[in-house]
């Protein structure tokens, strides 16, 4: 009888809605990982809801091939650099968006914003000359790099967000106790909105796992993501469906793990309007 | 907040600036510099002023993919934003059910864009999918290969399932924003659940829809990955977006002044487009 | 306007409540005349919100009918019992005028427009808001947007009741004062049943005739403020009630006479105390008289607040606050006498009673 004080939703029938979206889902996720289990003559050659003859083949051609596992490798290497920079550099630029007036800064932050606006497809080919020019293509840095162009200014949005929510009191209360300026910031400050820190990196490893076409564009072998070894082996293997299933339902687990950690804080960084 | 004012604050935007300028400027400019010349090969370029502009804004394969985008995008909205209310004021607001279809509802948003597309594109197969397959046995002559129509509606659903957790992770956060003490004020008022809905949770759910419809209308109409691995842009162009058709030239045809052109074309589209999309949506705020 | 009748209205958030402390409202058992002006006070955590949730239909009790007027509405919904209620922080539909939120109660209720209009000008000089009527609601002030959340209660008027949920909190000082003596004008004009909840005992003094202590659950009294002083019920009341509150120490009670250290005091009567029971003096500042007679004390340290002055002092090994006039002679051997009708005797915190 408590919950009467909260917020009943509509009907009686809202964990329907729930769980028939829910279910739509996971329907094309558990197909892929039905097939992951299942032997290539199965899936072309019989219709079947879940695995006659489960098989394992499919998880060991990746963990024992490196072409295959060195791309998760390498995915994870370039998705950690970009969070790392990108929350590292948003850092003091969100701190002085959030506490300071100075010349061009509304202008500057709109600017930064519309970095998010640009279609990947329009740098595709840019990026490949430049980061050619500077000897760093088939690098993790490079799409590390490349990856800042929309991650910076998300995780600077994020944390301006985060930072002003913070009552300017606290900084002038450190300054007056003697703190410096770097060390109030590691010290005091950063405590204080490790939430939105956590969001930030969360929603910057987001966009760096989730994406292709940069990350494509700048590797050739040694750098090449695990989402682009996918697409290459789909022509040239002859349709390996079985080994592309699991490649793929692997390519999803990082992505839960990350969300399952960090569950409570999304909904915290939702709330607070940045995304 | 009272900001001081403080020029010295460059300094801390500094690390931003470098990279940014080294993965947007840098890159843009090479953007603009091609689309206003012309390379024959040998590195020897030539002045070709708005050329390459006139060229794109002249084809109709510019515009028939324009027309594409515009109609996925409108489509998408009008699709995502309603079911994503929707869901969101059904979603749990207490208990266990709040983490399981948090974490459940995210997955989508967080699977590599392509595996996104492999997904589907074995999904929507009649021989191995579930979907294709059912759809088939069914009775419906469906085949995403063959058909433009079932390419589109594959791309939309697929995009539904792929984005619309986005719309209902921001819709329940700005509903469970909102103080009990709202809902029970309502109750004592003795409004309907629509009124409800009309006078207090859409006015609180209005800053973060803004955000939604505008992330949703950016990243439709930069689609790019997902389409490419279902369809590839076909069946002919009939799911060739401006993206695809960019890719295909730059990359693929290495011609540098037509696409460097349409590059910039479509930034601006975006940019004009999003900026309508916010001036429209915040200036109900103003008058009142 | 009903009479509020609560039969053994017990309440708890969780489940299967086991013992006493599982319940958030212990027990209440009281009535409420119609047309009065109550207050609920007591610390945070007492109750008090969940007793006026329960008032106003929001929460239904776990054990125990609530009725109006005689009539049993335990089971019925927070707009069937028609009362009205203003919240802690205001409410208001930001997107609407100031007219069309004062106009919300009464059209969802169907009323005629040519009323709807009537009533809400009428309740827009009320609470002197008639030149912002056309305003959104969204950037008016905090005690404008409260004014508002009060007319929309008040608008309608037939409530059974209008509830008061500490709607002060958040209010400048100044405005705190002109709006509770609105609604205390408000009141004698309407006759509405008022139930105030707060945790300011000024604020409940001046504006009940009743005012409900609330402490740990339950109802500890039940009085009129001069009642809440001189008789506190409970020594949580004298406690709570007062600055400084009322000086409590244990204490043995022999026959008529009541003994605190060495000290021995006689009574006007015998207070019948169990045998195992835990015995108290209480006996309020005020009425303790400072001088050269009486038991001996060590004074600690004197507050000077104006007209009065507050003397800390030691009595028997216990801490006492005494208060004494601005120009009351403080000799260099103190003693005091207490006023032998103003000492309460508790037996377990409540008190026992000269009748008994």
């Amino acid at each position: 009888m408590a919950e009467t004080t909260k917020f009943k939703p509509a009907g009686n029938l809202s964990w329907l809605v729930s769980t028939l979206y829910i279910l739509f889902l996971l329907l094309p996720i558990y197909w892929l990982i039905n097939m992951s289990f299942k032997e290539n003559a199965e899936i072309t050659g019989a219709f079947s809801l879940w695995p006659q003859n489960p098989t394992l083949r499919n998880y060991s051609v990746i963990f024992t091939d490196p072409s295959w596992y060195n791309g998760y490798i390498n995915s994870i290497i370039y998705v950690v650099l970009n969070t790392i920079i990108s929350v590292l550099a948003a850092l003091p630029a969100a701190y002085a968006f959030s506490r300071y007036r100075f010349l061009g800064d509304k202008h500057l932050f709109f600017w930064l914003l519309t970095n998010r606006m640009a279609p990947p497809a329009v740098f595709a080919l840019p990026f490949f000359q430049l980061y050619s020019a500077f000897g760093l293509i088939d690098t993790h840095i490079a799409v590390a790099l490349a990856h800042c162009l929309f991650n910076v200014p998300l995780a600077v949005w994020i944390l301006e967000g985060f930072m002003s929510g913070v009552p300017k009191e606290i900084d002038e209360t450190a300054y007056i106790d003697g703190y410096s300026f770097p060390r109030f910031f590691v010290k005091i400050f950063m405590p204080l909105i490790a939430s939105g820190i956590g969001v930030a990196a969360f929603f910057c490893f987001m966009f760096s796992w989730v994406e292709l076409l940069l990350a494509r564009t700048l590797t050739t072998t040694a750098a090449k993501p695990i989402s682009a070894i996918m697409t290459r082996t789909v022509s040239a293997a002859g349709m390996d469906w079985g080994v592309l299933a699991a490649a793929g339902v692997l390519t999803i687990v990082p992505g839960a793990l990350v969300i399952y950690f960090v569950r409570n804080y999304i909904a915290k960084g939702f709330a607070l309007g940045r995304v | 907040m009272q900001k001081t004012w403080n020029n010295k604050a460059w300094f801390l935007v500094l690390p931003v600036l470098v990279l940014v300028a080294f993965s947007a400027v840098i890159p843009l400019m090479t953007v603009v510099n091609y689309s206003v010349q012309d390379t024959f090969g040998n590195n020897e370029f030539f002045w070709a002023g708005t050329d390459w502009f006139l060229e794109i804004l002249h084809s109709d394969r510019f515009w028939e993919a324009l027309q594409r985008n515009l109609f996925f995008s409108f489509v998408i909205l009008a699709l995502q934003i309603p079911l994503g209310i929707f869901i969101a004021l059904n979603m749990p607001k207490s208990g266990i059910g709040v983490p399981v279809c948090l974490v459940l509802m995210a997955l989508p948003l967080l699977i590599p864009w392509n595996v996104v597309g492999t997904i589907w594109q074995v999904f929507g197969r009649v021989d191995i999918g579930l979907l294709g397959y059912t759809l088939r046995a069914l009775g419906v002559d469906y085949n995403y290969v063959r058909d433009p129509l079932d390419a589109w509606i594959t791309i939309i659903v697929m995009d539904v399932w792929h984005w619309t957790s986005l719309v209902v992770l921001l819709c329940y956060a700005g509903l469970v924003s909102i103080p009990d003490a709202y809902y029970q004020a309502a109750k004592i008022d003795g409004a309907s659940r629509w009124s409800v809905f009309r006078y207090i949770q859409l006015p609180k759910m209005k800053r973060v829809l803004l955000i939604a419809v505008l992330l949703r209308f950016m990243d439709s109409f930069m689609i790019y990955t997902e389409p490419f691995v279902v369809t590839g842009g076909g069946p002919g162009n009939s799911t060739t977006f401006l993206s695809i058709d960019l890719v295909k030239m730059a990359v693929g045809q290495f011609d540098l002044g037509p696409a460097a052109a349409m590059s910039i074309i479509y930034f601006l589209i975006i940019l004009l487009l999003s900026w309508i999309f916010y001036t429209v949506m915040t200036s109900s705020d103003a008058n009142g | 306007m009903a009479r509020i009748t609560l039969d053994h209205i017990r309440h708890a958030y969780g489940p299967a409540p086991k013992s006493p402390k599982d319940y958030a409202l212990r027990e209440v058992h009281h009535e409420w005349n119609d047309g009065g002006a109550y207050a609920l006070l007591g610390p945070s955590g007492c109750g008090k919100t969940t007793l006026l949730n329960i008032i106003s239909g929001l929460l239904q009790p776990s054990e125990g009918r609530i009725l109006f007027d005689g009539k049993d509405v335990t089971y019925l919904s927070t707009q069937a019992r028609n009362i009205a209620q203003v919240f802690q922080f205001p409410v208001i539909y930001d997107t609407m005028t100031v007219y069309d939120n004062l106009a919300f109660p009464l059209r969802n209720r169907a009323v005629p427009e040519a009323e709807v209009d009537r009533r809400v000008r009428e309740m827009l000089e009320i609470i002197d808001l008639s030149g912002w009527s056309k305003r959104k609601a969204q950037g008016l002030t905090a005690d404008q947007k409260q004014k508002i959340s009060l007319g929309r209660g008040l608008v309608r008027n037939d409530v059974n009741a209008i509830l008061f949920d500490e709607p002060l909190t958040v209010i400048d000082p100044h405005m705190k004062w002109v709006l509770r003596s609105q609604l205390k004008r408000l009141h004698k004009q309407f006759g509405f049943t008022m139930v105030y909840v707060t945790h300011d005992q000024t604020e409940a003094l001046t504006f009940a005739d009743k005012v409900v202590v609330m402490y740990d659950g339950q109802i500890v009294q039940i009085g009129t403020p001069a009642e809440l002083f001189e008789r506190p019920t409970h020594t949580f009341v004298g406690y709570f009630i007062g600055s400084p509150g009322m000086n409590v120490m244990p204490a043995r009670v022999e026959g008529s006479a009541v003994v605190v250290g060495g000290e021995r005091i006689a009574l006007d009567y015998s207070p019948q105390i169990g045998a195992g029971d835990r015995a108290e003096l209480g006996i309020r500042p005020e009425f303790i008289r400072i001088g050269r007679e009486g038991m001996p004390v060590a004074v600690n340290r004197i507050e000077d607040i104006g007209r009065r002055r507050i003397v800390r002092a030691d009595f028997q090994g216990q801490r006492i606050a005494i208060v004494a006039s601005e120009d009351a002679e403080i000799p260099a051997e103190p003693r005091i006498t207490f006023d032998p009708a103003a000492i309460n005797i508790y037996a377990n915190s409540w008190r026992v009673g000269r009748e008994a």
